[in-house]
């Protein structure tokens, strides 16, 4: 195997809690690979096993079956304080006795640095998360997003080699969440740390992410950089979870190597690139993303055509809700832009373009 | 009696300062309920007190005021003796008590469940369960045995039962406060590079102490003021305050009793306060 970059391979790592009828698969045998340097995320919803692979990376649980490896070595039965990894907890978890220099340094003391060091370290650490003055205070004498650099500088100090982040954001609010994205984002590349982090916030995982792991039910279903997720989603699954999405049930006419041609429910036939394997399948499911469609009032050479049901503003959007067949609702998005409103009525025929480098043909 | 009856009050009282505040306050009638409850509570105790000031030899008939028999009390050697063999006891019982009681509440709270870990805390509750005066005819017989094989007849076999029946009462508060201790404080100490015994030096120790303080002060009170056990545990010219007091009934009362009475009172409210005020400071 050419693992050369990797900073942690997991391999087939299976978690399962409790027995019998209290038995919980929290991860269904999940292969991964987190490159050095990395700032990856683990998206899914609450309760797909994003924290019980964290924990396994970290020592706090040791995995049913499989391996978890760390720049070449096998940590998977390691103790965490033997593993080169530290844990930015959700809950921040900050040592409510010791002032926030102390925690700081408190790794630095565990690993026995010489004093010199543990000082130079803790006042780089402090500084690097804009909390120097506020070193001698206690943990609960500061604010959550202040805690929140603390158990970040805390992490940092002892410069592991993969930082593990456990939805660190989720307890802060919306302004104080985007000022932090942007801060993680910069102490990731000033520091060179690997970066795992952990968040059911699909917003937050694009916009911090080198690459995305998307998960539910215990599995890992999609790997790739953001905007791959977002474009090219591989399941229905991760199309629905990560923006806003259209489905539609097509038939494949014909296919070549790199083309599937799709007659849509309008009877309208497009032609797709055939990016997930869809091999023996001629229903399919597609999934176009509102954004990258278009309404018109007029209803001649449209992809699909239906009539207009609802108009939603959102400022910097309207949403026109088409109903295409007796039963769904398609989504148009479109921007506000000065000058270029078109006005439309409820009840009318409009008419959809769609981009057909746009839309995603579906492994399920 | 007063040890078996205050006992499980003081224990309520130290859990509900460790783990969440309820708001039963909140509910209709409950201050007259809680007034009526004080005043039954402390009533009696006020003639008691009084009458430690009585200038004259009468527990119900007042003469003036005096502090003559604090004097007394304190001039007396029986009442020094006693008061310095109650002091030595509950020193030695608490400080033992809650290192065990500490032990045990390590192994109850921060272990895996495990089978039998039932039977484990209903063993450690044991003392509260059983009537004292079964405990005390207990210890007697058995104290009795060693003393004729070992001929030693000492302090220790006191220190020794009271040591014993005050494990549950340091137990528990010392078990709240781990219980509602946040154990992911622990997992971040290992996280960060600390072995099991530092992290227990660094952490969860220090973040203990409150409970450990309470768990001693509340043996420490329920050993100085323990009457039955004392009374068949002891030896002769080993006589507590309390077992001193008891002994003091059966020939004339003067308001000497009251003095010290007063003064027993004084101190387990000043610790029970202490308690309080400590958990208040410290806990979060
Ligand atoms: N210690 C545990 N004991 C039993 N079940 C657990 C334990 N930890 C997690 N689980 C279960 O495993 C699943 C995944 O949990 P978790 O990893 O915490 O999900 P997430 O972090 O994605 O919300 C959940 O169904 C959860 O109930
Ligand atoms: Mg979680």
């Amino acid at each position: 195997m050419s693992e050369k970059n990797a900073a942690v391979l997991i391999d087939k790592a299976e978690k399962v809690f409790g027995k019998d009828s209290d038995r919980v698969v929290a991860l269904n045998g999940v292969s991964l690979t987190i490159l050095e340097n990395e700032f990856f995320t683990l998206l899914g919803p609450s309760g797909c096993g994003k924290t019980t692979l964290l924990r396994l990376i970290a020592g706090f649980e040791q995995p049913t079956s499989g391996r978890i490896h760390l720049h070449g070595k096998d940590i998977s039965y390691l103790p965490p304080y033997e593993r080169p990894v530290n844990t930015v907890f959700q809950n921040y978890a900050l040592f409510p006795h010791m002032t926030v220099a102390q925690n700081v340094s408190f790794g630095l003391e565990m690993l026995e640095k010489p004093r010199a060091e543990i000082d130079k370290t803790v006042n780089e650490m402090l500084k690097l998360v804009q909390m120097e003055a506020l070193r001698d205070r206690r943990t609960d004498q500061i604010s959550g997003g202040q805690q929140q650099r603390v158990a970040l500088a805390r992490a940092l100090a002892p410069h592991p080699k993969v930082l593990l982040l456990d939805e660190p954001l989720s307890a802060l609010d919306y302004k104080l969440r985007k000022e932090m994205q942007i801060e993680l984002k910069r102490l990731q590349n000033e520091t060179g740390i690997t970066f795992v982090f952990v968040t059911h916030d699909q917003e937050e995982a694009l916009t911090m992410s080198d690459r995305v792991g998307v998960m539910n039910n215990g599995n890992i279903l999609q790997i790739g950089a953001p905007h791959e997720i977002y474009d090219h989603p591989s399941e229905r699954f991760v199309a629905d979870f990560i923006g806003d999405t259209n489905f539609l049930t097509a038939k494949i006419t014909s296919r070549s190597d790199e083309l599937l041609t799709i007659k849509l429910s309008s009877g309208i036939e497009i032609s797709v690139s055939a990016g997930n394997e869809v091999v023996g399948k001629d229903a399919v499911t597609l999934a176009i993303r509102p954004e990258q469609t278009t309404i018109s009032n007029s209803v001649e050479s449209t992809e699909l055509q239906g009539v207009l049901r609802n108009i939603v503003y959102i400022g910097t959007d309207t949403h026109y809700h088409v109903g295409i067949d007796d039963e769904s609702l398609f989504t148009v998005r479109v921007q506000n832009i000065h000058g270029r409103q078109q006005n439309f009525e409820i009840g009318q025929n409009v008419g959809i373009n769609i981009d057909s480098n746009m839309v995603q043909v579906l492994k399920d | 009696m007063y040890a078996v009856r205050s006992g499980p009050v003081l224990v309520k009282i130290a859990n509900m300062m460790f783990k969440q505040k309820f708001s039963v306050t909140r509910m209709p009638g409950f201050s007259v309920v809680a007034m009526i409850c004080f005043f039954a509570l402390y009533m009696p105790l006020a003639p008691l007190v009084i009458y430690s000031f009585n200038e004259g030899n009468n527990i119900a008939l007042w003469e003036g005021f005096s502090l003559r028999w604090y004097g007394s009390a304190w001039e007396n050697e029986l009442v020094q003796g006693a008061a310095i063999r109650s002091l030595i006891i509950a020193s030695f019982a608490s400080v033992f008590a809650t290192i065990f009681a500490t032990m045990a509440a390590l192994g109850t709270t921060r272990t895996k469940p495990y089978r039998g870990q039932m039977t484990i805390y209903a063993m450690i509750n044991q003392p509260l369960m059983v009537p004292e005066i079964v405990t005390a005819v207990a210890l007697l017989i058995l104290f009795a045995l060693i003393k004729q094989a070992t001929n030693y007849h000492g302090f220790a076999y006191l220190i020794i039962a009271h040591t014993a029946f005050c494990i549950p009462f340091a137990y528990l508060p010392i078990k709240a406060r781990l219980e509602g201790m946040d154990n992911t404080l622990e997992i971040a100490a290992a996280d960060l590079y600390a072995r099991p015994f530092k992290t227990f030096r660094r952490i969860t120790l220090p973040l203990l102490l409150p409970g450990i303080f309470a768990g001693a002060m509340l043996a420490f009170v329920i050993s100085l003021d323990d009457v039955v056990i004392t009374e068949f545990v002891k030896s002769a010219g080993q006589d507590t305050l309390p077992t001193y007091m008891l002994g003091q009934l059966r020939r004339a009362i003067t308001p000497e009793i009251n003095a010290i009475s007063t003064v027993l009172l004084g101190v387990s409210v000043l610790l029970v306060t202490l308690i309080f005020f400590m958990s208040r400071k410290r806990g979060n």
